[in-house]
């Protein structure tokens, strides 16, 4: 699969800091998270993505463009939701999305049209003709994603889109994006230090810690095979039999303690089948659950210093 | 598309010519200003000069206009020469200062604390295609109020006097046509400059006066202790008059020079060092523009 971001020892410095200290990654996937603590160098990333930030030493392509010898290009590939709060003076919130949409190169017909789509698409029809300044903060996270989208981009940055939103805004948002994402159409890189936002929106995700690549996930992937990973919890009979036997059908176990058994399913074996050779070896299994290492789990690891400390 | 389908869909239409975005910033700008009435009444007050000068033109022309009110004659006290044409582009250019002072600071101030910025340069435009709209705005008004009236009143006068007076004079023309570019230009840049670096409207309005009048204040100083004339190279004025001057009249000026923009004879300075010194000024306002005009404000 062609990479959508490709960074080929990136490295940034600002001042006498280096921010970003030599990545190396290819993204291939349709929605990308990038993930860190505060001051890991997410933003950072996006931002020399753009073209805002020089590299000191590397590159860095998106869609097969160098955003340092195709800056232009990049960024007209490129629908940008800043974190801060962005916005343009004086203007309606239609008037701004048609303004952005116009710099962005559509016509000035197209731009208003598709700005009105925009602001009904993120929920803000009924407000489209207000002064921004008079917007919630809920509001102007939509306005500013309206902006990013009205012109059609191919790729979407979304950074901390669901900063300062209350949890029905957020609910909202993260329906918007996931939405977005699952109509294909663009790739999506959301950065957040929120690992649920990331979770529920991006298949791959990039964890970063002080400039570096801490960890690299392909969530989508792990969804896949956390599903043949089993833990159940089981009451009466000879263990050992019943642990045999599950075994003969093709599967890994691992016994645990208080009759917990933690099994790896291969392919074709249904769950049921567990139940039938349980009645058999008169075995209860009290509680089942599919087990799988969370992006909590990958992010806690990231983060681990050699001395076991977050 | 029908504005109740509410979806996302991918944009596959035409596009317009990526020169032609730096024209969306003034469209919108423009549209911004006028929605301010001070600056609309301001605007259109800055034509009654040009009026006058019209009538001037007119009654010069026009004895039997005196005659009526029993002032045989006193169409010769008015004489349309270089003055005249120095004094038009003078008045119509100290208008322009005011106009500057109360538009420019608006232009980039608000997009800097608003973080407007990193929306403008996320997308396929540049910081030179930012600054080249916002200044456009600026060229545009003051356009409209320095070298068109100007010129409009050359072709007056060229129609009354004939056309034999016009291809003398035609220096009166192009030389306003320069002057107010050169003066527009200085004005914009340096309106912009100041805008970016201080955020507040006033205070950016404020130091458009300071910088001119101050700086004149401070070169007076130097002159008057070091019996020099050199420090009018700090008055902005003294260097747009001289220039004008030469463009006017050449090096055998007869005059002071315009209103306002007034050249004490004996006391010029080199040509050279006018054009060094107005150069040196626009390139310090690009420089404070190209560390202010950035996607996003490091601070180190």
């Amino acid at each position: 699969m062609a990479s959508v971001i490709e960074l080929e020892d990136l490295q940034v410095r600002l001042g006498q800091r280096v921010i970003l200290k030599n990545l190396k990654a290819s993204l291939t996937g349709r929605s990308i998270g990038l993930l860190g603590p505060n001051g890991a160098g997410k933003s950072t990333l996006l931002n020399t993505l753009l073209g805002f930030h020089r590299p000191s030493s590397g590159t860095a392509r998106i869609l097969g463009y160098d955003v340092r010898t195709h800056a232009r290009q990049v960024r007209s590939l490129i629908g940008y939701m800043p974190e801060n709060d962005s916005f343009i003076a004086g203007m309606s919130g239609v008037h701004f999305v048609r303004m952005m949409a116009e710099l962005s190169g559509l016509p000035p017909e197209h731009a208003l049209e598709r700005a009105h789509e925009a602001f009904f698409y993120v929920g803000l029809g009924e407000v489209r003709y207000r002064p921004l300044g008079t917007y919630s903060l809920g509001m102007k996270q939509s306005a500013k994603l309206a902006q990013a989208i009205a012109h059609g981009p191919k790729v979407l940055f979304l950074d901390e889109p669901t900063n300062g939103l209350d949890p029905p805004a957020r609910t909202r948002m993260i329906q918007l994006i996931q939405e977005i994402r699952d109509r294909g159409d663009l790739h999506l890189i959301l950065s957040s230090h929120l690992l649920r936002d990331v979770e529920e929106c991006c298949d791959q995700v990039l964890i970063l810690k002080d400039g570096n690549i801490a960890a690299f996930c392909n969530l989508e992937e792990e969804r896949r095979a956390n599903r043949r990973f089993l833990e159940i919890e089981t009451r009466g009979g000879v263990n050992g039999s019943f642990l045999s036997t599950v075994e003969k059908l093709g599967c890994e176990t691992a016994p645990g303690v208080q009759g917990r058994v933690k099994l790896i399913l291969p392919d074709g074996l249904e769950i049921r089948q567990l139940y039938e050779v349980a009645a058999e070896q008169e075995v209860q299994i009290r509680r089942l659950s599919h087990k799988r290492d969370s992006l909590e789990d990958i992010f806690l690891k990231a983060m681990e210093t050699p001395n076991g400390r977050l | 598309m029908a504005v109740y389908k509410k979806t996302y869909r991918p944009y596959d239409g035409k596009l317009t010519p990526s020169w032609s975005r730096f024209l969306v910033i003034p469209r919108y700008s423009l549209e911004d200003l006028r929605r301010s009435k001070f600056l609309t009444i301001s605007f259109f007050a800055s034509f009654l000069p040009p009026l006058i000068f019209a009538i001037g033109i007119y009654v010069q022309h026009n004895a039997s206009v005196f005659n009526l009110v029993g002032a045989q004659g006193a169409n010769r006290l008015i004489t349309i020469d270089v003055s005249y044409f120095m004094r038009i582009l003078g008045w119509q250019s100290m208008l322009a200062l005011f106009l500057a002072a109360f538009i420019g600071p608006g232009q980039v101030s608000p997009d800097l604390s608003n973080n407007g910025l990193a929306l403008y340069l996320a997308r396929p435009f540049s910081r030179v295609e930012y600054v080249l709209g916002k200044m456009s705005v600026l060229v545009y008004l003051l356009s409209l109020i320095t070298w068109v009236p100007g010129l409009l009143l050359f072709a007056y006068q060229g129609y009354m006097e004939g056309w034999d007076w016009t291809t003398t004079n035609m220096r009166f023309a192009t030389s306003l046509f320069l002057g107010a570019w050169i003066w527009i230009v200085i004005l914009s840049l340096l309106s912009l400059a100041l805008s970016a670096w201080v955020k507040w409207k006033p205070a950016a309005g404020g130091l458009i006066f300071g910088l001119f009048f101050v700086a004149q204040g401070f070169g007076a100083i130097i002159n008057a202790v070091q019996r020099t004339n050199w420090g009018h190279l700090f008055n902005v004025r003294f260097l747009v008059g001289s220039i004008w001057l030469w463009l006017f009249e050449g090096s055998t000026n007869n005059t002071g020079g315009a209103v306002f923009f007034g050249v004490p004879q004996g006391e010029e300075i080199p040509l050279v060092w006018s054009c060094l010194g107005l150069a040196l000024l626009c390139g310090l306002c690009l420089y404070m523009l190209a560390r202010k005009i950035r996607g996003i404000e490091v601070v180190r």
